[in-house]
């Protein structure tokens, strides 16, 4: 290049940064709505790129978010006792054993479980006569000999709780009163900041005993345990053996008030029937067994009626990953990949259109002193800023497509900078490789042909 | 007004069709050849082949005002396509200010067409989406010449043409004679020592042709090299040197 400028003793003819984008642009904006059509498929491609990706991302992320180790642990059977041929209000005899505890306790992998409930303050209820002959599960009838309970206002439906025999100036507590075996309360790990949790002598004898949370503590005035305070629920006493401030394993509603499952059939009658009233087994596994121990509960608890109850195991992290990744990445990519290459030969055939619409444009150019190489170069950038600019826009709808999508689901949008960033130079190399044939075919325009014409 | 080509050296074009480099080119650096053709000749390959340009001799001086005529197809284009080194010839030699253009790559060839000659067509080749001041600013673009210098440079040659009224105007908004000066404008504003010009009043009525006239006059008397083409007698009797053309053929210089 040197010696051919001393030759002529004219500088070669050469093209800035600036005067290239200044020109590719001038050619895009020329046919704007040319140009809007020309990038779709890259737009799409990259978009849908970017969308998926993020997608995904932000799927796994949830996961991640949505994956503890508790959850991970728990599994759960909630019971649905056969109502059929009960008389109106009545209210069945719950499906689970009383050693129900030993036999889930006896599947591979439990490392506690027990059944529980919520206690039912129904005055409807409490009057019907139940029982049919299965001892575990006779009832003293509660209600009307019972001048506490007629004397007591019931509010939300959750029994009374206070802290001295129903009087005329406590309105007492209502408080969530939940019946559960040793196991249950084992299951849920409570964590004692007093006393001891429910155990299986208390549950052998209906033991009158109460274990609160610390907030049911706090509302009920009860500090100490050493004076072994009771409690009352539904005007009948309790002793509280423990307080705890949390439990590891939710059972479903933060629990108040624990009492044992048979001074709780005792007292208050059968588990109830609906899925938010019926009793339920509560079942902590060992880390992955979950899936396993979910399998055999129902017919370990029940081998003839099996059926009864609906048993949730915590979702298999594993598995709902590789359902996003493989369903939504691979399609969804091969789709980017697919619309990617449309932009392309859309972009490739729109510039060549171009190169030979302005075959007297070429020429002129070359007239006043432009070489093949600024033609070339002056539709590779025009076909190059095409390619980006369906990136740029591409990538826009890709952000907004999760941005959307995580605010629908309530999902935290997880957008890699290593993915999302670069995106629009997936258009810009889109554009460049369109952009190579029909750059090269404007170089070789005969400016004395592209001349003539005109 | 015919004064103007009395500064050239008439009969300096040697014998047409002669195969010998003419003889008397050898003056003062005032009428140094800008142009030197011996034997230049263009075939086209076809089929059927041409040969729009017989071997030719010319030789054309330093401010020389020379004009071109014969009838359609007589090879008068092909000739100036050449001499815009547009096209490359099928046999001869062409100096351009001296430089053998033989043997010159594509950016040379570019670097001497944009830098030294100007063009000036019967079609005017404006960029329909661009002003005036746009139009004649894309002559600068492959020059390195420096942003800043661009649009001062392109309006001081519009405002010369006498369009400094009308440099945002796009080109269809104006009239045929304006924008044959807006093309003028730009083939002057990379300030070349030789303006080619194929038929450039061929699309413009009579008042207007006059106006590009008088324009070439005065660039002329500013020591211009122009060689015009032309069917017009009229034209070609503004110029100071006129050459007819046949069958591919210079044939005499035209005296007056
Ligand atoms: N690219 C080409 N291929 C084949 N033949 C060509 C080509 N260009 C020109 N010719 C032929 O060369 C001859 C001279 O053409 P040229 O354009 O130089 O004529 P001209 O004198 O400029 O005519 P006009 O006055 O009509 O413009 C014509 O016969 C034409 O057909
Ligand atoms: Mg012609």
């Amino acid at each position: 290049m040197k010696r051919a400028r001393s030759r002529v003793g004219e500088p070669p003819p050469h093209l800035g940064p600036r005067d290239l984008l200044a020109e590719a642009l001038a050619g895009i904006l020329q046919r704007p709505g040319r140009a809007v059509l020309t990038v779709l498929g890259t737009v799409l491609g990259v978009g849908a790129f970017v969308a998926v990706l993020g997608l995904t991302a932000t799927a796994t992320g949830q996961i991640g978010a949505q994956f503890d180790l508790t959850r991970a642990t728990t599994v759960t059977a909630v019971d649905q006792p056969d109502t059929a041929g009960l008389p109106d209000g009545a209210v069945p005899v719950s499906d689970f054993p009383a050693d129900a505890d030993s036999r889930m306790a006896r599947i591979d992998g439990v490392s506690a479980a027990g059944v529980w409930w919520p206690v039912r303050n129904d005055p409807a209820v409490t009057r019907t006569p139940v029982g049919d002959g299965n001892p575990a599960v006779t009832r003293t009838p509660v209600g009307d000999g019972n001048p506490a309970v007629n004397r007591t206002p019931v509010g939300d439906g959750n029994p009374m709780v206070t802290r001295t025999p129903v009087g005329d100036d406590d309105p007492g507590q209502a408080l969530t009163v939940l019946a559960a075996t040793p196991g249950a309360v084992r299951a849920m790990s409570p964590r004692l900041t007093a006393g001891v949790p429910l155990d299986p002598f208390m549950e052998r004898t209906h033991q009158p005993v109460a274990l609160l949370s610390a907030a049911a503590a706090a509302r009920l005035g009860v500090t100490r345990l050493d004076a072994q305070p009771a409690v009352f629920i539904n005007g009948l006493p309790y002793t509280v053996v423990g307080i705890f401030d949390q439990v590891r394993r939710e059972p479903g509603a933060p629990p108040g008030v624990l009492i044992p499952s048979t001074t709780a059939l005792d007292r208050f009658g059968n588990p109830g029937a609906t899925p938010d009233q019926a009793a339920r087994a509560l079942v902590a596994t060992r880390v992955g067994a979950a899936a396993v121990v979910a399998r055999q509960l129902a017919v370990a608890l029940r081998p003839d009626r099996s059926e009864a109850f609906t048993v949730t195991a915590p979702p298999d992290p594993h598995s709902l990953r590789d359902h996003v990744t493989t369903d939504l990445s691979g399609l969804f990519l091969a789709l980017a990949g697919l619309c990617l290459l449309v932009g392309a030969v859309g972009i490739a055939s729109t510039t060549l259109v171009a190169v030979l619409e302005r075959t007297e444009e070429i020429g002129l150019r070359r007239a006043l002193g432009a070489g093949t190489r600024q033609v070339a170069a002056q539709f590779l950038a025009e076909s190059t800023a095409l390619g980006t600019l369906g990136g740029l826009l591409g990538t826009a709808l890709g952000v907004l497509t999760v941005l959307a999508v995580a605010a629908a689901r309530d999902w935290t949008a997880v957008l890699s900078p290593a993915t999302t960033l670069p995106a629009p130079l997936l258009g810009t190399l889109v554009g460049l490789l369109a952009g190579l044939y029909p750059s090269l075919r404007a170089a070789r325009v005969d400016p004395l042909q592209a001349l003539r014409t005109g | 007004m015919s004064t103007a080509g009395s500064a050239s050296a008439p009969g300096s074009a040697s014998a047409p069709g002669s195969e010998d480099v003419p003889g008397a080119d050898v003056s003062g650096p005032e009428d140094a050849p800008v142009i030197e053709l011996s034997g230049l000749a263009r075939r086209f390959p076809g089929p059927p082949p041409v040969t729009a340009l017989q071997p030719t001799d010319l030789v054309v001086r330093r401010n020389d005002y020379l004009a071109i005529t014969g009838p359609s197809g007589s090879g008068k284009s092909t000739l100036l396509h050449l001499l815009g080194l547009l096209d490359t010839p099928s046999a001869g030699r062409y100096l351009l200010d001296g430089i053998d253009t033989g043997p010159l790559s594509d950016p040379d060839r570019a670097a001497l067409r944009g830098r030294r000659i100007g063009f000036v067509f019967q079609a005017f080749h404006l960029l329909p989406h661009r002003t005036a001041l746009e139009n004649v600013q894309l002559a600068l673009t492959y020059h390195q010449v420096p942003r800043a210098e661009r649009r001062p440079r392109a309006l001081a040659a519009l405002e010369r043409l006498g369009l400094a009224h009308r440099t945002d105007a796009l080109p269809t908004t104006l009239s045929g004679g304006e924008r044959q000066r807006v093309a003028i404008a730009r083939a002057l504003v990379n300030r070349p020592g030789l303006l080619l010009c194929d038929e450039p009043t061929g699309d413009l009525d009579s008042a207007n042709a006059r106006a590009v006239l008088d324009e070439f006059d005065v660039l002329h008397a500013q020591g211009l090299t122009l060689l015009v083409i032309t069917h017009d007698p009229t034209v070609a009797g503004r110029a100071g040197r006129h050459v007819a053309m046949r069958d591919g053929r210079l044939t005499a210089e035209v005296t007056r």
